[in-house]
């Protein structure tokens, strides 16, 4: 993997540790700003980890034979 | 009575080249898991009891024999677990051992995708230079091409084929509710392919017959294969081709848990006929629903949605375990699925933290909404594609797992066990401890025996007709008490 990518997610995870300290003062906030907040965390934590240009990644995959 | 549902799964991965659409699927599969054998021995599959062509309904088809996966060298190996684990076509195949529970079940499927993020680990560090092979669990390329994951049940051979057929069908048109794994799109070749944005199963687009042989064409919702791989006068393996892959624990469990109470119930005659109208129409019609409200009219003329068709198996099988078959396993079964459907009744996307199709919508959902993204947008079927990557660094539902997203019902511990040690109450107890002891005496093995190259004149053949003996409590301390395989078959014949 490049170091440039491991770099990014390094410092996204650290982003996501500041968020679960957050995560604690928003218990009196309402659920739906909860939930917000929790797909938000999760879009973060995934968007760390997406593989680079989606089109071609997508697009090269093809499966022949099977079964 | 029913007689016990001992269940396996059978897992094509995609596999691909990250950068390198040009590469080899067969040679990479073959690579992929040479290279975790190696550090585990090669053992050569016995293909002797093998006929992937014996069907069901009494005929065998002629065939011109096609050089075997093995001629051709590719790799093909048992596990210190009871696995087998080789190259199917053009996919790494994963098969796991017997498992006599759900649960059990549950547990080898999950240690399948470690064994898989192990190879492409091991692969790495042997060829560091090498292209970077990538392994999903799914069943579609999203551009028509479908390949299968394959449940494997123990039915008792009295049962005629007829009554299966007639209350399974209606089962598997509607359990996809909850065991789909979902998709983008269509690739059914009759339907418009950007009409539907999401559908609940990846595999229903390519089922076009009711009952069948087949499994690559004109694919059947019930699988006709006949090959026990146990005593046929007793037993027949049904052979189930009509599932997705998951990754949701909840999922699995309620996939094989649920099929394997409707074929009890099938046995011992506790069902009602819910004969489909149009099984293969309904199939297509239940996966573009996501409401859960997909119609099915049966063959009385009654129309149901899936849910409902649920509830009466549900109904039924809550009766039998009560009845008949009061186990934990069961319970937690049936509490499952009506937990399930009460949820899926109410509003499906409350299910986000159990089922793969409704945790990997809620994940497209939610960058459409943040990102503003089209239907059509390559990164949500970047999305579509690597929810499925069995890898815990890069694997959209590995990550949720690991931020505790989704609900777990196995340990980390279990699975990791799993990964080298055999179900303790099947047959598959025996095989892999063999494979573990005398791993330099084995010439063969297959589901049911083990070959012995015990350096006398002739191989030993010790057959494993019935899947639930050769458990750890038959045969632990016959092991025990065998330093070499020389004396176990000695001690076996005695």
């Amino acid at each position: 993997m490049p170091q440039e990518q491991e770099q990014k997610r390094t410092q996204r995870r650290d982003g996501g540790g500041e968020g679960d300290e957050a995560a604690g003062q928003v218990e009196q906030t309402s659920r739906t700003e909860k939930l917000k907040e929790e797909m938000d965390e999760i879009l973060d934590e995934i968007d760390s980890v997406l593989e680079e240009n989606a089109e071609e990644f997508v697009k090269s995959y093809v499966q022949k034979g099977g079964e | 009575m029913a007689i016990p549902k001992v269940v396996g799964t059978e897992t094509e991965y995609g596999i691909s080249a990250i950068g390198a659409p040009e590469f080899n699927p067969v040679i990479s599969s073959s690579l992929l898991i040479s290279t975790y054998a190696g550090a585990l021995r090669r053992i050569r599959w016995d293909y002797e009891q093998e006929s992937p062509l014996r069907d069901a309904r009494g005929f065998e088809p002629v065939q011109v024999r096609e050089p075997s996966e093995e001629d051709l060298g590719l790799a093909n190996v048992i596990l210190p677990n009871g696995a087998r684990y080789y190259v199917d076509h053009a996919h790494p195949e994963y098969s796991t051992p017997e498992c006599a529970t759900p649960r059990e079940l549950v547990i080898h499927d999950k240690a399948g995708e470690r064994v898989l993020e192990r190879s492409m680990l091991e692969l790495e560090r042997a060829v560091p230079t090498g292209q970077r092979i990538a392994v999903y669990k799914n069943n579609s390329d999203g551009k028509g091409n479908s390949y299968g994951t394959h449940e494997n049940y123990l039915v008792d051979r009295a049962v005629p084929f007829g009554n299966i057929v007639r209350d399974l069908t209606p089962f598997f048109v509607s359990r996809q509710i909850f065991c789909g794994a979902g998709k983008l799109g269509a690739e059914a070749p009759w339907d418009d392919r950007n009409r539907h944005r999401y559908q609940i199963s990846q595999r229903a687009d390519f089922f076009e017959a009711e009952v069948g042989l087949e499994t690559t064409l004109k694919r059947p919702i019930i699988n006709t294969r006949d090959e026990p791989h146990a005593d046929p006068d007793k037993y027949r393996r049904l052979h189930v081709i009509v599932g997705d892959a998951n990754l949701c624990e909840v999922a699995i469990l309620l996939k094989v848990g649920t099929t394997s109470l409707v074929l009890k119930m099938i046995e011992d005659e506790y069902l009602p006929d819910l004969t489909v109208a149009n099984a293969v129409a309904s199939l297509h019609e239940v996966s573009r629903n996501l409401g859960g409200r997909g119609m099915v009219r049966l063959a009385d003329g009654r129309r149901l949605t899936a849910v409902q068709l649920q509830w009466e198996f549900l109904e039924r099988a809550k009766k039998y375990v009560e009845q008949e078959d009061p186990t934990s396993d069961n319970q937690e079964v049936v509490e499952r699925w009506e937990s399930v459907l009460t949820a899926l009744e109410d509003d499906p996307m409350q299910l986000h933290r159990e089922l793969d199709w409704v945790a990997k919508y809620r994940l497209l959902e939610g960058y459409r909404e943040r990102d503003g993204l089209d239907w059509s947008d390559h990164k949500l079927r970047l999305i579509d594609l690597q929810y499925h990557d069995v890898r815990r660094e890069r694997g959209l539902y590995h990550r949720l797992a690991a931020t505790g997203k989704v609900e777990r019902i196995v340990s980390d511990h279990e699975i990791e066990r799993a990964v080298m040690e055999p179900p303790e109450d099947t047959r598959a107890y025996f095989r892999g401890r063999c494979i573990s002891r005398y791993p330099d005496a084995i010439a063969a093995a297959s589901w049911d025996s083990v070959i012995f190259d015990t350096g006398r004149e002739a191989l030993q053949r010790v057959p494993m007709r019935e899947p639930l003996r050769g458990t750890r409590a038959h045969v632990e301390e016959l092991l025990e008490r065998s330093p070499d395989p020389a004396t176990l078959v000695d001690l076996l014949k005695s």
